[in-house]
């Protein structure tokens, strides 16, 4: 045998008893786990198995934003079923083929209410749906649904008016910018009410949009926001997932909001804000129909109305005027009397979009696809 | 025109992530090592920055962490391709694989830690001249400290004895050993060195460039900096300018946007890229060119004695 021959051999060896060591350890564990399980279920045999429920997260849980907001509706749902409940969660979850895999998975282990919390899991979920009749699929922030798949949004939109008066009231160059995400209808629509509202208390704004196609990009987020101040924007909004934007304006001696969650503690000298979205009253609803049994498809829409949407810890050094002023929209907001999309509004080209003293319904919410006037560039196609 | 200057000087500190990154590999190179394991050096020394500078409060213990995780997981590169002579490529690739997934392992604690508030920097005086202050005097002093690396690599490479021996080791092994320099400790200290370098890069990117953690944040710059060294045709000088430049195509994405011009934001993410394939056909073009330049025992194993 030659001395190549017995050296690969030998590494050959080597190779197989690490593997073989690994395979015992994993087998030894799987074989631990279960053994002592079935006692305890002995003892209270006639409790009803507790609801599976499963959460795929786009992000990871620490984004401090979008998921993270979502994870605190999850545990808005342990808290308030104690054990009737189990639920779990899979975060990184990619809007990709992979999407459709982990909710399959989810499905084949027995989750019974599966909630997809992004946009991109809509064509996943409707082909996962058809295939496990008895599972109740959650869709946030799509428009299909089915037999039993319904959808589910909050209206940001809010948050982000709110924060444009804020930001109109606060800016010294009129010049606004926003780091924005995918161009889907919602984004589009937060971007225009934003500038809405601060042109509300300050006629002469301008909104600069810088988009970095993607939800969750923390370098790319501060290379767009830092050229948006480069570019003379003195308050920023970011309709992505993470603090990023935030910190950056920390840093360069902006302004700029907290989105999804309460974000202060990333930037507390920036910070104007935060408009934050609360899960919690809707999970709890719809984990409330599963185990009432009296789920049906469907779709909602909730604002601060519902308890959804909020603006919290405006910064100190706001005018009292301007804090009274969104008491006044959140008040109009609850009992109705206010609305933000409500004509004339115009867009870009100066086309009024929808007539004087008209109301916008949530069709027309729902196929934003333009710029209102004082929005800088073109929405991508 | 105040924010040209300022889209010059976002280049500029988006380029220092890459030139020092590609620097660093342009060491290993010249002594005829490629390491592919740039982006899971990086990543992982970006981790071990942030974590320490989580727990110190300080950004220079932080770069010094970052540094010795990269040479660390270089040492381990250079152990399998110097001694071992495992394949350059494949082990390289499996370092950045590793790295990455390692990274994302490790670092999940510290996901939504932040850091202590940064210093603000600007040189006295020059820092205040209109256009040019804002445009090149008011950076972070790594980005000086990266122009320095380059004359203190060029110095060291073409005007020391030390410099000679690294360079004739990446030319022609053989000759170097009958000379009886020892051709695999001194490729191991290219390698440490470079793999330091590009900790360092990425421990700048997580503490100061984008002050967070997330998993995957290097996001390809170890790739362009390996890229630019080719790019560049293995001068120190040139890895430098390359790298401002790709810094700029990256910083122009967001500009343009800002500013309202009507190009895809897509089209202008693969600029960088197809540039590097336009300059590698020009520079093949011309044979010398790489003749020249190009160390020609790079990426080949080295039996002493064979």
């Amino acid at each position: 045998m030659t001395d190549l021959s017995k050296r690969s051999l030998m590494k050959l060896a080597a190779l197989t008893a690490v593997a073989s060591a690994v395979l015992i350890g994993c087998g030894k564990k799987e074989e631990a786990a279960p053994a002592p399980a079935p006692a305890p279920a002995a003892v209270e045999a006639p409790k009803a198995e507790p609801l599976k429920i499963a959460f795929a997260y786009v992000g990871p849980v620490g984004d401090g934003g979008w998921t993270f907001a979502h994870d605190n509706g999850r545990k808005a749902v342990e808290a308030e079923f104690g054990d009737k409940v189990v639920t779990s969660f899979v975060e990184n979850v990619p809007e990709s083929a992979d999407a459709e895999r982990v909710l399959r998975d989810l499905a084949g282990q027995g989750n019974k209410l599966i909630f997809g919390t992004t946009f991109g899991y809509m064509e996943p979920m409707l082909k996962v749906a058809p295939d496990f009749k008895d599972v109740k699929f959650e869709h946030a922030t799509g428009y299909k649904t089915a037999e039993n798949l319904r959808t589910y949004d909050s209206r940001t939109y809010e948050g982000a008016y709110m924060a444009g008066v804020i930001a109109g009231s606060m800016t010294k160059t009129n010049t606004l910018g926003v780091v924005a995400s995918i161009p889907i209808p919602e984004v589009i629509r937060n971007i225009n009410s934003f500038t809405l509202g601060a042109q509300s208390v300050n006629p002469k704004i301008k909104t600069k949009v810088v988009w970095v196609n993607g939800w969750f990009d923390p370098p790319k987020e501060t290379e767009a926001a830092t050229s948006l101040i480069n570019g003379g924007a003195d308050v920023l909004m970011q309709n992505t997932d993470s603090s990023a934007v935030l910190q950056t304006a920390e840093k360069l001696g902006k302004r700029a909001f907290g989105w999804d969650s309460d974000m202060t503690a990333y930037g507390p000298k920036a910070h104007l804000g935060s408009a934050v979205i609360n899960w919690a009253p809707y999970y709890i609803k719809a984990t409330k129909d599963a185990l009432e049994g009296t789920w049906t498809t469907g779709g909602v829409w909730w604002g601060h109305k519902e308890g959804a949407i909020d603006m919290v810890s405006i910064a100190e050094d706001v005018p009292a005027e301007t804090k009274a002023k969104i008491d006044a929209v959140k008040a109009g907001l609850k009992d109705g009397s206010f609305a933000i999309w409500k004509g004339p509004i115009v867009d870009q080209s100066g086309k009024e979009v929808l007539a004087k003293d008209t109301v916008a319904d949530d069709a027309f919410l729902g196929g934003v696809k333009f710029f209102v006037k004082g929005v800088e560039g073109k929405v991508p196609n | 025109m105040e924010s040209l200057a300022l889209l010059f000087a976002s280049s500029l500190n988006a380029g220092t992530v890459l030139a020092i990154a590609s620097l660093g590999l342009l060491i290993n190179e010249k002594a005829g090592i490629v390491n592919l394991g740039a982006e899971g050096m990086m990543l992982c020394a970006a981790l071990a920055g942030f974590a320490t500078v989580v727990h110190t409060g300080s950004t220079l213990a932080g770069f010094a962490a970052g540094m010795a995780a990269g040479a660390l997981l270089a040492a381990i590169f250079g152990g399998l391709v110097i001694w071992l002579n495992t394949n350059q490529y494949a082990t390289g690739l499996a370092l950045s694989l590793f790295g990455a997934g390692f990274s994302a392992f490790a670092g999940t604690r510290y996901v939504q830690e932040k850091l202590p508030e940064q210093m603000q920097f600007n040189i006295p005086l020059l820092g205040d001249i209109p256009l040019l202050g804002p445009a090149l005097f008011r950076h972070h002093p790594m980005v000086y400290v990266c122009v320095g690396i380059v004359f203190g690599l060029i110095w060291f490479l073409y005007r020391t004895r030390a410099g000679l021996v690294l360079r004739s080791v990446g030319e022609s092994p053989e000759s170097a050993h009958a000379l009886g320099y020892p051709v695999r400790r001194i490729r191991l200290m290219a390698v440490m060195a470079g793999g330091a370098l590009c900790g360092l890069a990425g421990a700048y990117v997580s503490t100061v460039y984008t002050p967070l953690w997330v998993e995957g944040m290097i996001a390809g710059k170890g790739w362009i900096a390996l890229a630019l060294t080719t790019f560049a045709t293995w001068r120190p000088a040139r890895v430098l300018l390359g790298a401002y430049l790709f810094g700029g195509v990256t910083m122009l994405q967001f500009h343009l946007q800002g500013i309202g011009v009507d190009v895809p934001s897509q089209f202008l993410t693969m600029m960088p890229y197809l540039a590097t394939i336009v300059v590698l056909v020009l520079i093949s073009r011309n044979p010398t060119w790489i003749r020249i330049n190009m160390p020609s025992s790079i990426g080949k194993p080295f039996y002493p004695g064979a």
